[in-house]
């Protein structure tokens, strides 16, 4: 990868997309990284469709903008496809990486992606029910993220998001977000 | 040790406070302040720190509560935004004119109406006027180092002011970024023990602050507050070596960037210039001698300094992102004021953008050095004040 990697998040409010990016820039810390996490603030509405973002570098980072080129686009919602152009301002080597239930070659051909640009599937919703019994896929998008980019170590990734969800969670979810993350790793498929 | 962490401008501020440990803090929540005194509001709770929190009604009652437990003789502290801002008008005057050191982060953010929430410099630059300090911040890192030094600057014995340390809203106070933690130990000595000047509290010798002063002094007591700003430069310089030496962190009155043999040049505050210096770097790549100078010391204003950084270039832009409607943008007056006294100076025009937290972009940057290529090519300037990223 170059030496900075972009990162679009697409969600809806209440998915933990924010929170998410923010667990990423944590776990990206390591090595001496520059990192960057942020929403693009709207009205917070659960289910509204809302966007986030990731710079991780190896460069000080001094741009205080959204990204417009995203190496990486996160979708977690697969609902979004039908309403916004999630490949938006996306490179001809941008990996896309979809919570969904069907087959990455169909998710290639619904985005008209190119030879060179990656098209990864994970089906976060069910994993994040059948490890915690709530939709919330953002754990599992996670490990999907980690093993498609290999920006970060697995161990890391798992080390971070018990950290931070144990300031807020109880030790079955926070147990349960572990597997979850670890199954997202293990399950992508792509085409 | 430094401590490399991930946070968002408003926790990095709040733990800048909680390491200084404060005697009081004025408590008032507004977006998108409101996340760095409840992080505070928390260290106290938990007993991080020992401050006394005043939790008040209003902004205005906030930094009344500020003026009367510094009069008093403590160390104080509040943060606010925008309208709280506004609302706090009258007493920050009283601050300034009782010359009491209170810091106060300000997180930017624009002004109603139309409401909105975010971050643009429009209720900073309302409070110029108000006899305090000014030092902004481009990102999080810059936000706390600048929060550290504001201890030293405002309650240094031969300034004695309040000081106003400004973060963008949102772009900064929220965003997460990469930065370094002082060791708490070494904040506390840095910033040392609060001395007091004319206590309150002191009852064996009784004092009085803001009496009436008519016609026969007053006149006399703002020369005071005018001569006590012309000694600030120094002291933040000499605050900033020592810092330099703690953190290995260099700060000055301003940033320049590639500005040394410039031709072209932006002038720009706070996160925007970080994201125009990525575009600088783009024109230099191309050949083009562009550069930049970021502010940091707004109150009292670098004249001179200015003027010597910019004087050899051939076109300036400075960049606003509040406007005085029917003038220019405010950086532009101060920087307007300062090439004048130059024989030769660089061609200067204004640019306003981002006002409600618009997104400033890395096109909006090369649109503008562009311009300025252009006017230092053929000497024309087509328009003085400008609105760039506007919906047509």
């Amino acid at each position: 990868m170059a030496e900075t990697t972009e990162i679009r998040w697409h969600g809806r409010g209440g998915q933990g997309t924010v929170t998410a990016a923010k667990v990423l820039a944590d776990t990206c810390l390591s090595g001496g990284r520059y990192v960057q996490a942020f929403p693009e603030y709207g009205p917070e509405r659960a289910g509204a469709p809302l966007r986030a973002y990731n710079r991780i570098s190896s460069k000080e980072l001094r741009m205080h903008c959204p990204v417009l080129n995203p190496d990486v686009v996160t979708v977690v919602d697969a609902t979004l496809l039908d309403s916004i152009n999630i490949a938006e301002g996306a490179k001809e080597n941008t990996i896309f990486i979809i919570n969904t239930t069907k087959a990455p070659m169909e998710m290639r051909e619904k985005l008209g992606a190119g030879s060179k640009q990656r098209v990864i599937t994970v089906d976060a919703t069910k994993i994040a029910l059948d490890c915690f019994g709530r939709a919330l896929p953002n754990s599992p998008m996670l490990g999907a993220l980690c093993k498609a980019t290999g920006l970060v170590a697995i161990e890391h990734l798992l080390e971070d998001v018990k950290k931070s969800f144990g300031k807020k969670f109880s030790q079955k979810i926070i147990d349960g977000n572990l597997e979850a993350t670890k199954r997202g790793y293990e399950e992508v498929k792509e085409a | 040790m430094a401590k490399v962490v991930a946070v968002t401008g408003n926790e990095a501020v709040a733990n800048a406070l909680r390491q200084v440990n404060p005697d009081v803090c004025g408590i008032y929540p507004i977006t998108p302040q409101t996340d760095m005194m409840q992080r505070y509001a928390s260290f106290i709770s938990n007993g991080k720190v020992d401050t006394e929190a005043i939790l008040v009604e209003s902004e205005h009652s906030s930094m009344s509560a500020c003026i009367g437990a510094s009069a008093a003789g403590g160390r104080v502290v509040t943060a606010t935004s925008s309208q709280g801002l506004a609302l706090m008008w009258e007493m920050l005057h009283i601050a300034s004119g009782d010359r009491l050191p209170i810091i106060m982060p300000v997180v930017n953010r624009a002004l109603s109406a139309p409401l909105n929430i975010h971050g643009d410099h429009s209720d900073a630059m309302g409070a110029r006027d108000t006899g305090w300090i000014q030092i902004w911040s481009e990102n999080a890192q810059e936000a706390y180092d600048n929060t550290v030094q504001s201890f030293r600057v405002g309650e240094h014995m031969d300034i004695r002011l309040p000081v106003m340390v400004c973060l963008d809203g949102f772009i900064i106070s929220h965003s997460i970024e990469r930065m370094e933690y002082l060791e708490d130990a070494e904040v506390k000595k840095f910033v040392g023990e609060f001395k007091n000047l004319f206590p309150l509290l002191d009852l064996d010798k009784p004092k009085s602050y803001g009496p009436l002063i008519l016609t026969d002094l007053y006149h006399e007591y703002k020369r005071a507050q005018h001569e006590v700003m012309t000694k600030v430069k120094d002291v933040v310089l000499d605050v900033a070596k020592d810092f330099e030496k703690l953190s290995g962190r260099k700060y000055g009155l301003f940033e320049t960037y590639r500005l040394e043999d410039a031709e072209i040049a932006l002038v720009i505050l706070n996160s925007a210039a970080g994201t125009s210096k990525d575009v600088v770097d783009e024109f230099r790549n191309k050949g083009i001698k562009a550069g930049l100078l970021k502010p940091r010391l707004f109150r009292p204003f670098p004249y001179e300094e200015v003027a010597e950084a910019l004087g050899n270039t051939k076109a300036v832009c400075v960049m606003d992102r509040a406007d005085s409607f029917g003038g220019y943008g405010p950086l532009f007056m101060e920087v307007s004021s300062a090439l004048y006294h130059l024989k030769e100076r660089p061609l200067l025009i204004n640019k306003i953008y981002g006002l409600g937290g618009r997104d400033y972009m890395p096109s909006h940057a090369e649109l503008v050095l562009n311009e300025l290529a252009e006017i230092a090519k053929s000497g024309k300037i087509r328009t003085y004040k400008e609105y760039i990223g506007v919906r047509e």
